[in-house]
């Protein structure tokens, strides 16, 4: 109810609970993902030659370069908590944001990424996805399927972030109460953790 | 702790707003459990409108009543309403809200706001759903939305599998709140082992509503995707594989078949002891055996696609698989039975509910394990048997466990009691109803009548006669109970705290409970059925 | 309630982490490059499992949550290899047995 007229309900603050409803949001992603991962594996295991085939076409720097930029940027989102936990307001704020930045590179990366499929008329629907052999036109689909998706969650993470950059200003996040900081950067995590699977599935194995 | 506050009984509780704002804007957990309860009911009535409409038509061989198209979407929509806006919702989403806190001893869920959130995701995709019926063709593939068809289908299949996929997401916010709950807002002294088993249901419950959902969710917006952009994910004329759909769909959909029962269990296992007033009889039994049904159920996904194509080794793992899951089941009923065992019965409506729940689960149980048997499977497969099976185990358990849970807590609810001897004469048109609408179902499955059209053969036609007659009864019978009900509501008499004697906690607070719940948090200090 | 207050992991750990996070990276790519035949996949997986351990333990500060919650991350991980597992009794068999 109201919060006004509830004398003892919200007097006591659980960090913890917070923090494992995050947990718990998390599990549903990884299952989200998982859904995907599940499909890539029996649709790999029956066609190995065409997604090896389809993983040649994939951008390999690019999809490091992606790699490290997601490393660095959960590095800058854990420090981030550090530095609250220590009581540098400033500090704190500046690895957000630089945790957004790289977000926003590795959204730039992935623009130029499909735009150049896009080019080379590789994108679902397209008629040359038609054309090729049915393997490695699920190879494509699903590529785009599971980035499409990953960089969908890139996009909520770095708003996520943008509340927790505005949250450090106002000082709601702070050296004493700082677990909206640490679900943010959950979030972030999973994001990266997703990816880290996703890179080697669809740039490395062929 | 708010000594000079008045403490007023959350119905009338309005925390400062006006009419209908105090109660969507809301984040008591009662008061959502109420949001649910009239929103679900509405659904629920809708269901049962079409499921007689099917009825109809299959009273006679022959077109009686609908095209064969509408027919499609009849059996669509009812399987969509019923499954994903009554039965897997249902008891979690009102009673776990209600009675959960309560039962806990706590003053609401971990996440209020998070909780009429989910209240709001249900609505949307309820409203999703619906839109179906009026705007394009409403979808036919059945509740399942297999591929191809689903793909192919010129339908409204679209907005089916986004709206399934926003219901999902409610019922995983749900699980996650109470997991939470259970874990952090336990009363102090309330042990796992105080637990009532009705949180130890739920618990086990949450848990796959935060597993499997998931996995669900992706299948369906890939249909959806599939459909937009016309791209082959599981359409073999593409290079997709549609058996892998069903997985992926039955990944989901046999855990979620313990999302609905598993709550079920838990409100019986509540009333039992309490109406026999007798301890219950294998306590840490029933309730790991909660977890080992959500566990095992998790992996049994496969028997759902004996007749699929899929590898043999593959059927005998999942079929054993299916014989082992029967195994908890069967301690929680040994259980309730031995609990009844000796008691000094009170044969109150609630436990004439749960009584009616242990009948016709095992019926829908047993049948259960005919097509968990490979061999028998392939006969039995897409018949009435089948349809027979899962209206024992959805309307004869979850239903009668949901009808149970209303006749046990209406009076904590309302604060009132409605009339026991007019809930009693309801409770047995609703169970005659029943069997005799179903039953049938299992002879004609037998004799090999399929599923899922609107017409069938002239030897059919006794039992099918036989079958809609009862559908009659059972509406007869819910109209019935629903009069009982309101009449409770408008003009009953005051139920005070504790009308059925129950040790748990949620009795020993006013009826209807103050918004907090509780003036002082109790201390909990023994299990919650011990009856001297 | 009792908790203590979380434990503050100082930033030289989580740079090492970092470092090692890049460097496993730079030789998942290198070796994508050479031809264990069969491996190939078992060599990239591990590869990314090692880095996904050290993601949970020291950025996402498993390491010094509660047992509960290590045990549920590692349930969830389980249900979910079952999950794949389950699903390829079917193909496995279907694909060496079918026509």
């Amino acid at each position: 109810m109201n919060t006004n007229n509830s004398p003892s309900a919200h007097v006591h603050r659980d960090d913890e609970a917070q923090k494992m409803g995050m947990w718990f949001f998390l599990f549903t992603e990884l299952l989200l993902f998982g859904g995907l991962f599940l499909v890539y594996s029996i649709y790999r295991f029956k066609n190995p030659d065409a997604f090896a085939h389809g993983a040649k076409e994939l951008n390999v720097v690019l999809g490091a370069i992606n790699t490290i930029v997601l490393l660095t940027s959960s590095l800058t989102a854990a420090l981030s908590i550090t530095a609250i936990q220590k009581g540098q307001k400033k500090l704190a704020l500046g690895l957000v944001l630089f945790t957004i930045f790289c977000a926003l590179i590795f959204l730039v990366n992935k623009y130029f990424e499909w735009g150049h499929k896009f080019e080379i008329g590789i994108y679902p629907g397209s008629d040359l996805l038609r054309a090729i052999p049915r393997g490695e036109a699920l190879f494509f689909v699903l590529y785009y399927f599971m980035t499409g998706l990953h960089a969908i969650h890139v996009i909520v993470g770095a708003i996520i972030l943008g509340f927790m950059a505005r949250y450090i200003q106002t000082g709601l996040i702070n050296s004493d109460y700082y677990v909206l900081l640490e679900n943010g950067a959950l979030y972030w995590h999973l994001v990266d953790l997703i990816w880290i699977f996703l890179f080697p599935l669809l740039y490395l194995i062929h | 702790m708010g000594e000079n506050v008045q403490h007023l009984s959350f119905l009338q509780d309005n925390g400062g707003k006006k009419g209908i704002l105090a109660w969507i804007t809301t984040t008591d957990h009662k008061r959502i459990g109420l949001l649910y309860f009239y929103s679900l009911t509405v659904f629920f009535l809708m269901g049962v409108v079409l499921g007689i409409l099917m009825r109809l038509e299959l009273m006679n061989p022959g077109k009686d009543l609908v095209e064969p198209q509408t027919y499609n979407s009849l059996f669509t929509l009812h399987g969509v309403i019923m499954i994903f806006l009554f039965v897997i919702p249902g008891i979690p989403a009102v009673f776990g809200n209600i009675a959960l806190p309560l039962l806990l001893g706590a003053r609401d869920v971990a996440f209020p706001k998070l909780n009429l959130l989910s209240w709001y995701l249900y609505i949307l995709g309820a409203l999703m759903a619906l839109s179906t019926l009026l705007f394009g063709n409403a979808p036919d593939t059945g509740w399942t939305f297999y591929a191809p068809y689903s793909v192919r289908t010129g339908t409204n299949v679209t907005m089916a599998v986004l709206a399934a996929f926003i219901l999902g997401f409610s019922s995983i916010l749900t699980g996650l709140n109470f997991i939470v709950t259970i874990h952090r807002m336990r009363a102090p002294g309330m042990t796992w082992f105080r637990m009532p088993l009705f949180s130890w249901a739920l618990y086990a419950t949450a848990w796959i509503q935060l597993l499997a959902t998931p996995v669900v969710g992706i299948t369906l917006l890939m249909i959806a995707v599939e459909r937009m952009l016309g791209i082959g994910l599981f359409d073999p004329s593409l290079g997709g594989d549609p058996i892998l759909y069903q997985h992926l769909f039955w990944i989901y959909s046999h855990p979620a078949v313990y999302i609905m029962i598993l709550p079920g269990m838990g409100v019986i296992s509540e009333m039992i002891p309490v109406f026999a007033r007798r301890r219950i009889f294998g306590y840490k039994a029933i309730a790991y055996s909660s977890l080992a049904i959500a566990f095992i159920g998790y992996f049994v996904w496969g028997h759902h696609m004996f007749t699929s194509g899929m590898s043999g080794p593959a059927r005998v793992i999942f079929s054993l698989l299916t014989f082992l899951v029967a195994v908890p089941s069967a301690i929680k009923v040994f259980n309730w039975v031995a609990t009844l065992y000796g008691g000094s019965i009170d044969l109150k409506p609630p436990l004439l509910y749960a009584l009616g729940f242990i009948f016709l689960f095992l019926i829908g149980g047993l049948t259960g394990l005919v097509n968990g048997a490979l061999a028998a499977d392939v006969h039995i497969h897409d018949t009435y048997f089948v349809v027979g099976h899962f209206h024992y185990v959805m309307f004869g358990g979850t239903g009668f466990a949901f009808f149970a849970a209303l006749h046990y807590w209406f009076p904590k609810v309302y604060g009132k009691m409605y009339n026991v001897k007019h809930a009693t004469r309801a409770f047995w048109v609703l169970f005659t109803g029943f069997n005799i609408l179903y039953f049938p179902m299992l002879v004609v499955g037998m004799m090999g009548m399929p599923r899922r059209y609107y017409d069938y053969l002239p030897q059919f036609h006794i039992p099918n006669l036989i079958s809609t007659f009862g559908s009659w009864i059972v509406v007869s019978g819910l109209i019935y109970m629903i009069v009982v009900l309101i009449q409770g509501y408008r003009k009953g008499t005051p139920a005070g705290k504790n009308p059925w004697g129950g040790l748990t906690l949620d009795w020993q607070t006013d009826s209807p409970p103050i918004t907090e719940n509780f003036v002082e948090l109790p201390i909990v200090t023994e299990g919650p059925y011990e009856y001297k | 309630m009792e908790e203590h207050k979380s434990h503050i992991i100082d930033y030289l750990t989580q740079i090492k982490v970092w470092v090692a996070l890049v460097i496993f990276t730079l030789i998942t790519v290198a070796t994508a490059e050479v031809d264990f035949a069969m491996l190939t996949v078992a060599v990239a997986l591990t590869i990314a499992s090692v880095k996904s351990i050290l993601v949970l333990l020291y950025f996402m500060h498993l390491k010094f949550e509660s047992r509960i919650l290590n045990l549920f991350v590692i349930v969830v991980m389980l249900v979910f290899l079952a999950m794949i597992v389950f699903t390829f009794f079917d193909y496995i068999f279907r694909l060496s047995h079918g026509s």
